[in-house]
């Protein structure tokens, strides 16, 4: 199985960039819905929670990111994880709770990350993540290092207190950090309008002295853009940017959601939002690819997804007997 | 009212029903509590019974749902918290520790905390290190909260009863495997209490006193099943409330059997059932001992994500079952 190297660049740079978006999106979207099947079949226990619908926010942002670029990521974390360059059959193996699954099966879905594509890991706790990247950006200033954080939450997160306290810092230590609000109008079953006061999440930033920008999250060009333009200030030392990118999830919270607080008039609205058809209609129209390329990006990630899967099964199931030496990396001598 | 088999969580929602209806001044606040019906369905229909008001869905604020419950429950409410998971105590552990705990006592007794905490805990479902803990021993640390555990619908139904009659604030920790079980005892359907602070002899036997909380009983009672056929009978103390902690049936029962186990799903290290353990042997009832006293607990790692780890990682009924069989056979 090949992983694509790193693209980084705007999404309709070329013929190259465009084919990488597009790839990048499949590959989350068909990962997901392996996820899915994997779930329903009772192979992968636990929860799981599926960011289908919502693929151009991490797809756009990590084409902004150097490999070193570090992030946070949530509890709907897999986008961000495969986005930033993680391996698909490691992730998949996890998730079966295998030995050579990220976490080793010691975190499942909510827990995996890659030290090597610079995820610092989904996290199970809403707004967990958010001081950690700002941390993380702390560790790049003192150390001169030039990276950016980028922590990325949902929009119940922002009404945690970490999300508070973690914005103040960033912003009066000028903090390389972006904050990125995938908001997806709903924290569970409460609605954006229930828990804010507030018509753009990213006014926010006024209170912390950071600016904060809104765009359409299911056009990964603009949220590319918003990326880039963030990640400029915070490289010029300039300090953290608040992005709101607005998305919809498809799916249920998790898999006990019955849906019940939304209707089906506005999934399917928001369905005709698909991002991936979204892009694939702009690239069709400037001429970067045609029907047959487009087709042939859904292919190889379809291709991916299951190499993925055939070869997590066949890994070795974690074994309890090395729970205990896990808890503490070892002191050296 | 007869064959009211109900499970855990309905044995909770009739319980929050009867005392919404008693008391004006309870209402109930939570993340996804209303429409959702609660992330494991306790409050189920109460929203549209009781309307929003009452059952206050919150946005994701665990320090200032709990903080503002204790503001309303200094001020003539008597506030019901439901915490998803456990684990997010974390988040709200200042209002919980420093002040709902503490509050009655610093200003000299002039003010007091009715809140009741009700929160999922512990292991089984797959949920990993942040969604899966056994937490009840950190507030039974902290003096001026009562901590209970039922172990049961029939417990747990009486005993949310008498917490929301507390004046005072009380964490009650539900076992999530425990929500979608029918109990094997009938619910009766109007109120009942059960007193906090008492423990309840669940069976007796002769050979082996077990204290267990939680899960942990159900566990043992299958445990015990299972010993019976090989003539090994356990007594069974469920504390039900480990804050306050009831000893005497356990000093009774050591007088009979002078073998002592005891069984939590927390980790061991600095685990509530030490307690228990300090308790038998720096009494009298240390003098009924005939064998070292056993534990079982979880081990000292997080609750992890695979489900052959996690297994592994709390006690089943099988290691409840080899304890057992040790300590009676070793010590006679
Ligand atoms: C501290 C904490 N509180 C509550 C939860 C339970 N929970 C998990 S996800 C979630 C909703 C999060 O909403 P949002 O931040 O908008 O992210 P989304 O799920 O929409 O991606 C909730 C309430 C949690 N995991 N952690
Ligand atoms: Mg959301």
């Amino acid at each position: 199985m090949t992983i694509p190297p790193l693209l980084m660049g705007h999404p309709l740079a070329s013929k190259e960039h465009a084919s990488y978006a597009l790839l990048t999106m499949s590959r989350i979207r068909k990962f997901e819905e392996a996820v899915e099947d994997l779930f329903g079949r009772g192979m992968m226990h636990g929860t799981m929670h599926l960011s289908i619908g919502q693929e151009a926010s991490p797809a756009g942002v990590c084409m902004a990111l150097n490999l070193n670029d570090q992030i946070t990521s949530t509890h709907r974390g897999h986008g961000h994880c495969i986005a930033k360059g993680a391996n698909l059959m490691r992730m998949v193996a996890e998730l079966l709770g295998k030995e050579n699954g990220y976490c080793g099966g010691r975190g499942g879905s909510m827990h995996i990350a890659d030290v090597e594509t610079g995820n610092l890991g989904a996290n199970g706790i809403v707004g967990g993540g958010i001081p950690i990247a700002v941390g993380a950006a702390l560790s790049s200033q003192l150390m001169n290092k030039g990276t950016v954080a980028v922590s990325f939450f949902g929009d119940g997160a922002m009404n945690e207190g970490a999300f508070h306290e973690a914005a103040n810092l960033a912003a009066v230590w000028k903090l390389p950090v972006i904050f990125i609000c995938e908001n997806n109008g709903y924290g569970m079953s409460s609605s954006t309008e229930l828990a804010f006061k507030l018509d753009k999440l990213s006014d926010r930033g006024l209170g912390y002295g950071i600016p904060g920008v809104t765009v359409d999250g299911n056009d990964v060009a603009a949220v590319y853009e918003a990326t880039e333009a963030a990640v400029a200030r915070a490289k010029a030392g300039e300090g953290p940017t608040l992005l709101e990118f607005v998305t919809y999830r498809w799916k249920g919270h998790s898999r006990s959601d019955k849906n019940l607080y939304r209707t089906k008039e506005e999934i399917d609205e928001w369905k005709t939002k698909d991002p991936i058809l979204h892009f694939e209609h702009v690239i069709k129209e400037r001429g970067l690819l045609n029907d047959e390329e487009i087709a042939e990006q859904h292919r190889l990630a379809q291709e991916q997804v299951i190499g993925a899967v055939n070869e997590a099964m066949k890994g070795k199931p974690a074994d309890p007997a090395g729970l205990l030496d896990s808890v503490f990396k070892k002191v050296s001598a | 009212m007869s064959d009211r088999k109900l499970t855990m969580s309905e044995a909770l929602r009739e319980a929050m029903a009867i005392a919404l209806e008693e008391r004006p001044e309870v209402f109930i606040l939570g993340e996804d509590i209303g429409i959702y019906g609660g992330a494991f369905g306790v409050t189920g229909d109460l929203y549209h019974r009781f309307g929003k008001e009452r059952v206050r869905d919150t946005p994701i604020s665990e320090l200032g749902i709990v903080g503002t419950a204790v503001g309303a429950a200094l001020s003539g409410m008597r506030p019901i918290v439901e915490i998803q998971f456990s684990d997010f105590t974390a988040q709200a552990m200042d209002q919980i520790v420093n002040q709902a705990a503490k509050i009655h006592f610093m200003v000299g007794g002039g003010l007091h905390v009715p809140l009741v905490l009700r929160a999922a805990s512990g292991s089984g479902t797959g949920a990993a290190g942040q969604h899966s803990q056994s937490l009840e021993g950190w507030f039974a640390n902290v003096p001026g909260l009562k901590v209970v555990m039922p172990s049961s619908p029939y417990e747990a139904k009486g005993l949310l009863l008498a917490a929301i009659d507390d004046p005072n604030p009380v964490i009650f920790m539900e076992h999530k495997l425990l929500y979608k079980v029918a109990g094997t005892e009938d619910v009766p359907e109007g109120a009942y209490r059960i007193p906090l602070g008492v423990s309840r002899v669940v069976r007796e036997g002769k050979d082996l006193t077990v204290v267990a909380t939680g899960i942990m009983v159900s566990r043992v009672l299958a445990a015990a099943a299972e010993l019976d056929k090989e003539g090994i009978a356990l007594t069974l103390i469920d504390p039900r409330t480990i804050s306050p902690l009831d000893m005497d049936p356990v000093y009774e029962s050591l007088e009979k059997t002078g073998r002592l186990m005891v069984v939590q799903e927390a980790p061991e290290h600095g685990g509530f059932i030490n307690e228990v353990i300090a308790k038998v042997v720096t009494s009298q009832s240390m003098g009924h001992l005939i064998a070292p006293v056993a534990r079982l607990a979880g081990m000292n790692v997080p609750i992890p994500y695979a489900p052959q780890l996690e297994k592994a990682a709390v006690p089943q009924v099988d290691d409840i079952i080899k304890k057992a069989r040790e300590v009676v056979a070793n010590w006679r």
